[in-house]
């Protein structure tokens, strides 16, 4: 599908309003940036939206839910690729994202998804909505950025970023020195993963494993 | 008096370093967790006294686990005049941050890079003028395990005090935890370490040993080759065999009739003489099952494990065990308090603060009250089964069965995460055989401590129970249940003892058999009932304080079901199936 500009910001708002309010009836009015009449219009027209004149609902199809997702799914990529990869400063972010994620259709997502090893939350911790590649696991470009867990003993890289489920487990890591910004070395990944920080070693399962984001030296 | 504290991460040697300082010894090991107490003791410097306090490690003034939280609370409400900072020379970069928090509390602190010798080892030199220089704090290098670089030290720890005396004490407040601030501490800690730290060489990954004892396929067979020989050849079939029936020999041909002979020349009243000699007497039975039976086998396993704690040995095992320790709820950090808990579950119940979890810490708690034999009931029961293989091959089945099957259960039933398994793993290092003796030497002690007293005391209530009657009462009443379980009413008399202490049981046991009392079947249904039985007062004790009365009290009823339902249900499938052992 090819929507304007405008229209793909419009459709990002509508995924987050539906990510809060778990609803696909959605109420004009609460959106965070009301959308002008024609971008509307091109949504209705592209069978994204559905809307009875004069009313403050919209409710987005079946098609448009997909197209939505996607459209974040593009964004939060971009975010992600900003700032590991890239290296934008944190308030640019978002606004070089918005700019930077129309020019990842036709696949270019995909690739993108891969080489950042597939992550699963923009760098605000919101969740990127997975694609078909990450089910797959597929690794058709080379891996730029790789969870621990997936490297091959004796591969290093840089610590970039821990993305836990527990704020507590986070800490932990931080804390014994699994901090952004550290070398670390994966020394063996059976049983458990082991892995080398300066001079310590230690030993992790592999939960925590596919939680610490590796920026791979070659 | 005033006072310093040590702090540090774990396993950089700070109860090493609080032994050079105060001359009283610690409990020291390789790996990191084996301090869960603060230690106290004091320092003669210059004509002053001051107090040394030794503190559990930590990796930073966010504590995670009780340990931690220990150590943390005498920064925070002990509020030391000085804190000597102890870090591994080797690992600067990572240990740094801690520093820069310590610093925020505003007391003086003298920073320690213990270790320097390996850290020259692994070609790792430091400037330690200008970290001094940078970080404005006093710098000293030591090798705390051959007392190198302490005087000086020691003339820091002064200036410092100097310095805390006339800044006076300022209030206190830490600041709260914040991703940005940690990554404040983690970069100023990245450009110091580059402008102190010096590498030649390059990094080595695993060392062949550790491929060796990493790997399941050669690290399983070395597991099980520790097991039987360290195990069952030395505490087991040594130290429980050999040593036990020596001593014991000596003990009842040569010891006993010479106390019965003093006893009764000396007290005139028959019945006050079977409080100290006789059948049940302090003398004849008390002490001795607690230094012909429970001190060597005791002695025997607290060497093996010291060997194994020195050496790092043990977080390997966590790491090979994990997956398996996944099953029952708990993480390979769990191997530690469970190795331990086979020397004595009293202090592994209170290691049990190094799992992060309150759910891991209760599976912990349950798994060691319940199936973990302690060296005493080990020895004893290996003693006493080791004649019969297949009887000792059946009570190990049962039990180990029981672990499994009680930790997985503990698992789905009691509510919380999935545990986190993270660890650190030191190097492996040669232990020194002095620490080995003395670490030992200090849990038998200990032990010992702990054991004559409650000897004495049930001896004494059994003679107490025995001239008012009430002792055959409770014989008498426990025959019936005992009757449940296929066992003569003779078993009573290690079962009382058993509530005393579950090795103190045994060691009746291995006594009762000695006069031939049991067939193979009862000794099974015995050895296992008496393993599961409640562990010991200490151990009820220490359980009350770590994990509160309700799930103390809780356990130990449960527990007590437990053997005894399991003693019935034993016998009964024994006699269905026609099974003569």
């Amino acid at each position: 599908m090819n929507v304007s500009e405008e229209a793909e910001e419009i459709l990002e708002i509508l995924w987050i309003a539906y990510e809060e309010t778990n609803s696909a009836h959605l109420r004009l009015s609460q959106l965070r940036t009301m959308p002008e009449l024609p971008v509307l219009r091109e949504l209705i027209d592209a069978g994204v939206l559905t809307h009875a004149h004069g009313d403050d609902f919209v409710t987005l199809t079946e098609h448009g839910m997909h197209e939505a997702r996607d459209a974040i799914r593009r964004h939060r990529l971009s975010e992600r690729l900003l700032t590991d990869i890239l290296s934008v400063k944190k308030d640019l972010i978002h606004e070089t994202a918005c700019q930077f994620e129309h020019h990842l259709h036709r696949g270019v997502d995909t690739n993108i998804c891969t080489l950042l090893g597939h992550p699963q939350v923009c760098p605000h911790g919101k969740p990127i909505p997975p694609g078909r590649c990450c089910e797959e696991g597929r690794e058709m470009v080379a891996r730029a950025i790789a969870p621990l867990a997936s490297l091959k003993p004796g591969e290093h890289g840089e610590v970039v970023y821990l993305h836990t489920t527990d704020p507590r487990r986070a800490q932990m890591l931080v804390t014994m020195g699994v901090a952004p910004g550290t070398e670390i070395t994966l020394l063996s990944g059976y049983p458990s993963y082991l892995f080398q920080i300066g001079e310590g070693q230690f030993a992790v399962d592999r939960q925590v494993a596919m939680e610490i984001h590796v920026r791979l030296e070659r | 008096m005033a006072n310093v504290a040590l702090f540090g991460n774990p396993n950089v040697g700070k109860s090493v370093l609080f032994g050079c300082l105060t001359g009283s010894y610690v409990t020291v090991s390789n790996y990191p967790g084996t301090t869960v107490e603060v230690s106290r003791g004091s320092l003669r410097a210059g004509g002053n006294l001051y107090e040394v306090i030794d503190t559990p490690g930590l990796y930073s003034i966010y504590p995670i686990t009780e340990e931690e939280r220990v150590a943390l609370r005498i920064l925070t409400e002990g509020r030391p005049d000085v804190i000597v900072q102890v870090m591994d020379a080797k690992n600067i970069e990572r240990m740094l941050p801690l520093t820069f928090q310590l610093m925020e509390s505003g007391v003086p602190l003298v920073l320690v890079l213990n270790m320097i010798d390996e850290a020259d080892q692994n070609g790792i030199s430091i400037d330690v003028e200008r970290l001094t220089e940078l970080l404005g704090v006093r710098v000293a290098t030591t090798v705390a395990i051959n007392g190198q670089g302490i005087d000086r030290l020691i003339g820091l720890i002064r200036s410092a005090m100097h310095e805390s005396a006339s800044r006076g004490k300022k209030p206190m407040e830490l600041p709260p935890y914040s991703d940005s601030r940690m990554h404040v501490w983690h970069e100023r800690a990245r450009v110091i370490a580059r402008q102190v730290c010096r590498k030649s060489g390059a990094r080595h990954g695993m060392s062949r040993l550790d491929r060796v004892l990493m790997s399941p396929l050669t690290g399983m067979p070395i597991l099980a080759a520790v097991v039987y020989f360290g195990l069952y050849l030395f505490v087991g079939v040594l130290g429980a065999g050999v040593v036990v029936d020596l001593l014991e020999g000596a003990y009842t041909d040569y010891l006993n009739p010479f106390i019965e002979n003093v006893v009764s020349a000396t007290v005139p009243w028959p019945a006050l003489r079977g409080l100290f000699a006789g059948e049940y007497g302090i003398f004849t039975l008390g002490v001795r099952y607690a230094v012909a039976i429970i001190m060597p086998i005791v002695a025997f396993y607290f060497f093996v494990f010291a060997l194994l704690e020195d050496s790092g040995y043990l977080p390997r095992l966590g790491f090979l065990l994990d997956r398996a320790f996944k099953r029952i709820g708990l993480s390979g950090r769990a191997i530690i308090p469970m190795v331990l808990g086979l020397g004595c579950v009293s202090m592994a119940t209170m290691v049990t603060r190094t799992l992060p979890t309150r759910r891991e810490r209760i599976i912990a708690t349950f798994l060691l009250a319940l199936c973990i034999p302690c060296a005493a009931q080990t020895g004893v029961i290996m003693g006493l089964l080791a004649v019969r293989p297949h009887v000792l091959a059946a009570w190990a089945f049962i039990i180990i069965s029981i672990f499994m099957a009680v930790g997985m259960l503990g698992a789905k039933i009691i509510p919380g995460a999935r545990p986190t398994f993270l660890l650190e793993v030191p190097p492996m290092r040669m232990p020194q055989m002095r620490n080995v003796f003395v670490k030992t030497g200090a849990r038998v002690a200990w032990y010992f401590k702990e054991v004559v007293p409650l000897f004495a005391l049930a001896s004494a209530l059994i003679w107490l129970g025995q001239v008012t009657g009430a002792f055959d009462l409770l014989v008498r009443a426990m025959s019936a249940p005992l009757s449940l379980m296929g066992l003569p009413d003779s078993a009573a008399t290690a079962f009382i003892f058993g509530f005393f202490r579950r090795d103190y049981g045994a060691a009746g046991l291995y006594d009762l058999n000695r006069q031939g009392v049991f067939d193979a079947n009862q000794l099974l249904v015995a050895a296992v009932v008496l393993t599961l039985f409640l562990p010991c007062i200490t151990q009820f004790i220490i359980t009350l304080k770590e994990r509160g009365w309700k799930i103390g009290v809780a356990l130990s009823l449960f527990i007590l079901m437990f053997s005894f339902v399991t003693g019935v249900a034993l016998n009964g499938l024994l006699v269905i199936a026609h099974i003569k052992l």
